[in-house]
C-alpha cells in the first residue's frame, strides 16, 4: 500500500510541475495589466515587504482583460471557428484513420509490425520540415500542379485556404488517431465475430453490430487526443491557411507578439482551457463512470 | 493548445529566469565570446569569422524575423544575447523599458563618422545616440516583376501605391498574385500615406479610412506575410508585392542568380514611403558588454560596414564607407536614396500601447475581415 503510494506520488508531482504551476502563471497573467517594464506587466510581487506585499499583488489583481474580451467579438468568432475547424479535421480523421487501423488489425502480425512502424515513422523528421513540404506541393507551380497538368487535368489552388489546413491538421495527426483505434480493434476476440456471424449476421453486419461498437472508446480516444491539440494550433493555419482562416492560436500569438499584451494572451489561453479541456475532462470521468 | 503551451512555456521560463540574477561578468577585460541576435539573411559571415580572427571573440550567431518577437525575448530579460538589432520604432519601448544599457562611447572610436542627418532622424528615438549605433537602413516600397506587370497594366508606370491600393489595378494584377506584409504598423504608414493623410496620426477617423481602403484591397490580396514574397518574387510565382528594399532587391539578385528571366523591380512610391533602422543594442543583461562593444566599434570602421552593405544590399548610415561599398549599390536610387528621394521619406514614430492596440485590431480586421 506504501508504495503504490508512492508510485502515485510521480505523476502526481509532475503535474504539478508541469500543469498546476504554468497555469497558475499564466492565470496570474490574465489578471494582470500590461505595462512598459521588464517583464512586461503588472503587478509584480514585493517579496522584500512580506505578506504586506502579497496582498497588495493580490488587491492589484482584476479581471478587466476578460472583460475586454467579452466586449469584442473576434475572440467569440476565433473561438467557434477554432471549434469548426478542429471538429471537420476530427470527423475527417476518423473518416480516414478507421480503415487504416482496421486494414492494420486485419493483417498478419509479422506484416502489423511493419505497419505500425510504418504510422510512427513520420515522426522521424521534424514536423515543421513536414509541413513545409506541404507548402511545396500545394503552391501554384508545385507538384501537385505538375501532376495534375502532365496527365491533362484542372489546376488544383488551395495553399492558404481552410482546405489547406484541413489537409495539414489530417495529416499531422493521423498517427494519434490510428494507434488507439488500432490499439482497441487489435485487442478484439475474433471469436466475437465467429459467434456473430454463427448466429446468423453476415460478415456486413458483424461489423456494424460487433466491430464497430466495441471500437467507439478508441475512436473517442483518437478523437479527443487530436481535438484538443488542433482547436489551438498554430503552426499549421500559419504556415498552409489563408490570412481569413481565424484561430485562437493565431488570436493569441497576435495578442502576445504583437500587441505585447501579455494578460490578454493569458486570458484568451485560460478561456480556451476552461471552456475545451474542463468538459471534455467532465465528459470523459463520466464516460469511465459508465463503464464501470 | 499549442498557443496555450508556448504561453505556459513561456511564463516557466519567465519564473525560471526571475530566480537567477544575471551573473556580472566575471572578467570583463578578457570575454572571449559573444552572442548576437539579429535579423536573418542580414550579415555577411565572412564579417563575423575576420571578427573572430582579429579579436579572438567566439561569435554565436542567431537570427529571427520579426521585431515582436524580438521585443516580446528581450523585454522578458535572460536572453544571454549581448547584441541585439531592434529597428528605429521600436527603440523609445526598450529604452523606456530599462530593457537595454547605454553605450560606453569611449569603447567606439569611429562614432563620427555617421550621417548627421540621418542620426537627427534617429535621434527623435533616442536622443543624442546614447543607447543605439544604426546598422543598416532601408525603405518599404513596391516590389515587382516587371514583365507581369507591364503585361498587365501596359503603360502605367509603377510610381505610385495607387498600383496596390486602388481594386481597379489589383483587379488586373490578381491571377499573377498580390502579397502584402503583415505588419500592421508599416502597411497602416502606407495606407495614411496614400490616402494624404499624416503617416504618424494618432486620430482614429484616418486609421478607420486607411482600414477601409485596405478592407477593399484585401480580396485581391494573395497572401498577408513578411518574408514569403522575397522568394516568390524571385519565382515569378507573385507579380506584386508590399515590400522592403533590401529584401526585394535580393530577390532581384536571387532571380537573376537563377536566370530564369524573371525580372524583379523595385520602387519607392511618390506619395512618400517609410525610412526605418535597424540598430545595434546592448541589453541590460548583457553577459559579455564589453565584447559587444568591440563588435560595434568594428562594424563602425568604414572598411567593414561597407562589405556588410555589398552583401545586404541595404545603405548603412557611415559617410566614410559610402566610397568603399560596390558601385552598383552606391549608386542605385532605391538603395542609397537621392535627396529627392530623401524628401518623401519619413520616420515612423511609436504609438502608445491604447493606440497600438486599436492599430493592431483593426490591422486583424484587415486580415480575417472581421
Amino acid at each position: 500500500m506504501r508504495r503504490r503510494g508512492l508510485a502515485a506520488l510521480l505523476p502526481i508531482l509532475w503535474l504539478a510541475i508541469f500543469f498546476a504551476f504554468p497555469f497558475l502563471l499564466v492565470a496570474r497573467l490574465s489578471l494582470s495589466d500590461s505595462a512598459l517594464a521588464m517583464p512586461p506587466y503588472t503587478p509584480q510581487i514585493d517579496w522584500g515587504q512580506g505578506l504586506a506585499g502579497l496582498s497588495a499583488f493580490l488587491a492589484a489583481l482584476d479581471g478587466e482583460t476578460y472583460a475586454r474580451l467579452a466586449q469584442d467579438r473576434l475572440y467569440l468568432d476565433a473561438w467557434l471557428s477554432s471549434l469548426r475547424i478542429a471538429g471537420t479535421a476530427a470527423a475527417l480523421l476518423l473518416l480516414v484513420g478507421y480503415p487504416i487501423a482496421y486494414g492494420m488489425a486485419r493483417c498478419p502480425s509479422r506484416v502489423r509490425q511493419v505497419l505500425v512502424m510504418a504510422v510512427i515513422l513520420p515522426f522521424w523528421t521534424s514536423f515543421l520540415i513536414r509541413i513545409y513540404a506541404w507548402i511545396a506541393i500545394l503552391k501554384p507551380a508545385g507538384l501537385l500542379n505538375a501532376a495534375l497538368g502532365a496527365v491533362g487535368l484542372p489546376r488544383i489552388d488551395i495553399l492558404n485556404t481552410e482546405a489547406a489546413v484541413l489537409l495539414g491538421l489530417v495529416y499531422a495527426y493521423l498517427p494519434f488517431m490510428v494507434l488507439p483505434l488500432y490499439a482497441v480493434l487489435d485487442r478484439q476476440d475474433d471469436s466475437l465475430i465467429e459467434a456473430a456471424e454463427d448466429l446468423g449476421c453476415t460478415s456486413m453486419q458483424a461489423f456494424w453490430r460487433v466491430t464497430f461498437p466495441l471500437s467507439l472508446p478508441g475512436a473517442a480516444a483518437g478523437a479527443l487526443l487530436c481535438f484538443i491539440p488542433m482547436a489551438g494550433e498554430f503552426v499549421i493555419p500559419d504556415l498552409l491557411g489563408g490570412s481569413e482562416t481565424l484561430m485562437l492560436g493565431r488570436v493569441i500569438w497576435t495578442e502576445f507578439f504583437a500587441n505585447r499584451d501579455w494578460p490578454a494572451a493569458s486570458a484568451v489561453a485560460i478561456v480556451l482551457l476552461a471552456t475545451l479541456v474542463i468538459p471534455i475532462l467532465l465528459w470523459e470521468r463520466q464516460q469511465a463512470k459508465v463503464l464501470r | 493548445m499549442r498557443g496555450w503551451m508556448t504561453a505556459a512555456a513561456a511564463a516557466l521560463a519567465l519564473a525560471v529566469s526571475a530566480c537567477s540574477q544575471p551573473g556580472a561578468e566575471t572578467d570583463a577585460a578578457a570575454s572571449t565570446e559573444l552572442r548576437i541576435y539579429n535579423w536573418s539573411d542580414y550579415i555577411d559571415p565572412a564579417l563575423l569569422t575576420d571578427f573572430t580572427k582579429e579579436t579572438g571573440i567566439k561569435v554565436t550567431y542567431d537570427t529571427f524575423d520579426s521585431n515582436e518577437v524580438l521585443e516580446t525575448k528581450v523585454l522578458q530579460g535572460g536572453t544571454g544575447y549581448d547584441i541585439v538589432v531592434p529597428s528605429n520604432r521600436n527603440l523609445p519601448r526598450y529604452i523606456q523599458a530599462g530593457a537595454i544599457q547605454p553605450l560606453d562611447k569611449a569603447k567606439l572610436p569611429g562614432l563620427d563618422k555617421l550621417a548627421p542627418d540621418l542620426m537627427a532622424k534617429l535621434g527623435r528615438f533616442d536622443p543624442d545616440g546614447k543607447f543605439a549605433v544604426p546598422y543598416m537602413q532601408g525603405t518599404i516600397g513596391i516590389g515587382y516583376n516587371e514583365d507581369a506587370v507591364k503585361k498587365r497594366l501596359p503603360g502605367v508606370t509603377i510610381d505610385s501605391w495607387a498600383i496596390l491600393f486602388e481594386p481597379a489595378n489589383l483587379a488586373k494584377l490578381k491571377d499573377c498574385g498580390v502579397y502584402f506584409l503583415d505588419a500592421s504598423e508599416d502597411m497602416f504608414a502606407m495606407a495614411l500615406v496614400y490616402l494624404g493623410k499624416d503617416p504618424n496620426s494618432t486620430n482614429p477617423a484616418d486609421y478607420a479610412a486607411a482600414t477601409d481602403l485596405m478592407l477593399k484591397a484585401r480580396p485581391y490580396v494573395r497572401k498577408f506575410h513578411s518574408s514569403e514574397y522575397v522568394d516568390a518574387l524571385a519565382n515569378g510565382d507573385i507579380c506584386a508585392a508590399v515590400g522592403y528594399s533590401g529584401d526585394v532587391l535580393q530577390a532581384k539578385a536571387r532571380a537573376e542568380e537563377a536566370k530564369n528571366g524573371v525580372k524583379v523591380a523595385y520602387a519607392v512610391p511618390k506619395e512618400g514611403s517609410e525610412i526605418w533602422f535597424d540598430v545595434f543594442t546592448i541589453p541590460k543583461d548583457a553577459p559579455h558588454p564589453d565584447a559587444a562593444h568591440k563588435f560595434i566599434a568594428f562594424m563602425l570602421r568604414p572598411d567593414i560596414i561597407a562589405r556588410a552593405s555589398n552583401f545586404t544590399q541595404y545603405a548603412n548610415a557611415n559617410t566614410a564607407a559610402t566610397p568603399l561599398v560596390d558601385e552598383a549599390i552606391r549608386t542605385d536610387p532605391n538603395i542609397y536614396p537621392s535627396s529627392q528621394l530623401s524628401q518623401r521619406l519619413f520616420v515612423s514614430t511609436t504609438r502608445d500601447q491604447a493606440l497600438l492596440r486599436d492599430v493592431n485590431r483593426q490591422w486583424t480586421k484587415v486580415l480575417t475581415g472581421r
